[in-house]
């Protein structure tokens, strides 16, 4: 064993042996320290910038609609509405096939198929979120010539979500003992009642996590947005037409506008950041939503029956 | 299998469902030693084929309540559904290539450059002149930047969560590493080039001032959306993904290993060398890889932070300099998708990073998979 052959040259604890546990020690404290620190600072610019911007009246109930870059007011709603909309649509989607094609995978899986799934779903997750935009785009809108609008996003993301859930649901159906499979087959109850009676609920609470964690994954998506749908600050409720808003929408949106800072205030030249405020305010939206979704993942993990 | 239907009358519930051990006890040959019952069998497959009148446990598709043998429509149904679910998302990617490929074709065949070396970018005319190669190099760059700074804190984290936390702090630690890869991508954009850009900028003018002769960091003149400035940012992002990897892989170090360094007299730090580390390399080649991937596909980020600069001068190869990646380019120009040819051009460039990323990916898989198979 080369751990053996190489260790036996160690003599006694050297000063110099010492310092490099020591070095080495220091390191790895201090990358502990780096990865703490983008996300606490991260963390304290959304609230700290965002914090004036969702604390004004009307942030959870109006829309964007009429008010221009260099003036104060209006709210997220149209955002918070198209993004519950897209994610909503997505999650309907995506559920049912992963959980079915996770099922496949831990039950029956077995031969080419379920090998050629594997690799499958595991492109699938590195897949870019671009790429699979440009592909809805491809089929739907150049071949179908369809229009752009909010369920060809939930497509989109429908593509980034399945591997996650599938992942997680996988893991989650290995952990149900075999025994409660094996009591219930021995009590003659076919396969498909033992999987949808016994397997799943005993699995579900940890199926349900891998669910929420898919939806924090998508619910930040921009790029399918950028491509597959327009951007619009009025509310519209109606997934299959128009232009619809969307939070990470809504903040490429006022980004694009930060430079809209010159207005006229009773005929004097003045400087106003409301782009840049309602930017951050849709970001700590969107960023609390995420975290929420996230921390929820946890607890219902923490719950979980089988782990 | 052979075709198989239920016997008139057996609709529904099977009849001996309510009780099926009943009926199994009634059974003639079920206390029959000839036959070993088959316990915990999910393979209804291997059911079949054992002798017909032998009664069968945990044969979960063969129904007691019928002749034996016999597969329930019920399971059926859920095999087929599953299978059918599994066999979408093999077909889901093949669709992807196919479509990009078929989008793809028309543009390639009508560029009037080589639409892998070129470095323009004309795609406005019924004329097209377009190449990647600067997309790929920014793509490359970038994400090369994002994994040298990415992966030595990477393993930092991981050998800290797994052998010089205490366990109160582990787990802890573990869930911030998460955490960062919640944050959706567009806040680390927005992020990167409002707050850390001017922070970073001396840094990056101290860098340039200093090292300026080689090429690589070259001062270009752009304020804050630079390839540095991306690439800080990406490393944050891909964080997570090489960290979770290498937990993982250091977790599963063989205690034997572990025992035997430190019974040698090995310091904390020559036993990871000598038993962690050489454990978990090919985990972290391929974490580093998965990681890798992301960081070539990430679009929104990138697209908010980097400069857009002209390809005009002289090629480029510093860091500090702006440009674009395939997915900032197709983000940047999504609003100039108007006729099939132009719309061709910015398919191509998401091709040809679907070629990349799904080398990077399948290369990464393929050494998880190898090292499971010894391990």
């Amino acid at each position: 064993m080369t751990t053996v052959s190489t260790a036996s040259t160690l003599g006694g604890t050297s000063s110099l042996r010492k310092a490099k546990d020591r070095t080495a020690t220091t390191l790895i404290w201090l990358s502990f320290g780096v990865a703490l620190v983008p996300l606490v600072w991260l963390l304290w610019t959304v609230v700290a910038k965002g914090l004036h911007a969702v604390t004004r009246h009307g942030w959870f109930t109006r829309s964007q609609r009429g008010i221009t870059y260099r003036e104060p007011g209006g709210g997220a709603w149209h955002a918070v509405v198209g993004t519950l909309e897209q994610v909503a649509l997505c999650t309907a989607i995506s559920v049912p096939i992963a959980v079915l094609v996770a099922i496949y995978l831990v039950e029956y899986g077995r031969g080419p198929l379920a090998r050629a799934t594997t690799f499958m779903v595991d492109i699938l997750t590195g897949i870019p979120s671009i790429v699979a935009s440009l592909f809805i785009y491809a089929a739907f809108i150049t071949t179908f010539g369809g229009q752009r609008a909010g369920w060809l996003v939930s497509l989109a993301l429908v593509m980034l979500m399945i591997p996650v859930v599938v992942r997680t649901t996988e893991e989650m159906l290995k952990l149900v003992p075999n025994e409660l499979r094996e009591a219930s087959y021995a009590l003659g109850v076919p396969k498909w009642k033992t999987i949808t009676r016994i397997v799943l609920p005993t699995a579900a609470s940890g199926i349900i996590t891998g669910v929420v964690l898919g939806i924090a994954r998508v619910a930040g998506e921009t790029a399918p947005l950028l491509i597959l749908v327009g951007y619009s600050p009025n509310r519209n409720y109606n997934l299959f037409s128009g232009p619809q808003g969307s939070l990470p929408g809504m903040i490429k949106d006022q980004f694009s506008n930060l430079g809209n800072t010159h207005v006229l205030i009773n005929g004097h030249p003045a400087t106003v950041h409301w782009a840049a405020n309602r930017m951050w305010g849709a970001a700590l939206t969107l960023i609390v939503l995420v975290m929420a979704l996230n921390l929820t993942a946890r607890l219902i993990a923490r719950r979980s029956k089988v782990s | 299998m052979t075709e198989r239907t239920r016997p008139p009358g057996g609709a529904g519930e099977p009849d001996g469902f309510g009780d099926p051990l009943d009926q199994l006890t009634e059974r003639p040959g079920f206390f029959a030693p000839s036959v070993g019952p088959v316990i915990g069998s999910a393979q209804p497959l291997a059911v079949s084929t054992l002798e017909q009148e032998s009664p069968v446990f945990g044969a979960g598709s063969v129904d007691l309540g019928t002749p034996p043998g016999r597969v329930r429509i019920g399971d059926r149904v859920m095999h087929g559904l599953t299978a059918g679910a599994g066999a979408f998302v093999v077909l889901l990617i093949a669709l992807v290539a196919l479509f990009l490929l078929i989008k793809a074709i028309p543009s390639i065949t009508s560029d009037r450059d080589n639409f892998l070396t070129s470095r323009n970018w004309d795609v406005d005319g019924t004329v097209l002149h377009y190449g990647v190669l600067p997309l790929l190099w920014t793509t490359v760059l970038i994400s090369l930047l994002a994994m040298v700074l990415a992966v030595p804190v990477a393993i930092g984290i991981a050998l800290f969560i797994t052998q010089y936390a205490p366990k109160r702090l582990a787990r802890p630690v573990a869930y911030v590493v998460d955490l960062l890869a919640a944050v959706p991508s567009i806040i680390y954009g927005i992020w990167g080039i409002a707050v850390l850009a001017p922070w970073m900028q001396p840094f990056a003018n101290w860098i340039s001032r200093h090292l300026g002769g080689f090429p690589l960091f070259a001062d270009k003149n752009v304020q804050y959306g630079t390839v540095f400035t991306g690439g800080v940012v990406l490393a944050v992002m891909i964080l997570p993904i090489i960290t979770a990897v290498g937990r993982d892989v250091f977790e599963r170090t063989p205690t034997a290993n572990i025992e035997a360094a430190w019974a040698l007299g090995a310091t904390r730090w020559e036993m990871i060398r000598l038993s962690v580390l050489p454990h978990g390399r090919p985990g972290l080649v391929s974490g580093a890889m998965l990681g890798l991937g992301r960081a070539l596909g990430e679009t929104i980020a990138i697209s908010l932070i980097l400069s857009k600069v002209s390809n005009a001068g002289p090629f480029s190869w510093s860091i500090f300099d702006g440009g674009e990646t395939f997915a900032s380019k197709i983000a940047n120009s999504a609003s100039e998708f108007n006729t099939p040819k132009q719309t061709g051009a910015f398919i191509v460039a998401g091709l040809v990073l679907f070629v990349l990323t799904f080398a990077v990916n399948a290369a990464a898989r393929a050494i998880v998979n190898r090292r499971r198979e010894f391990s």
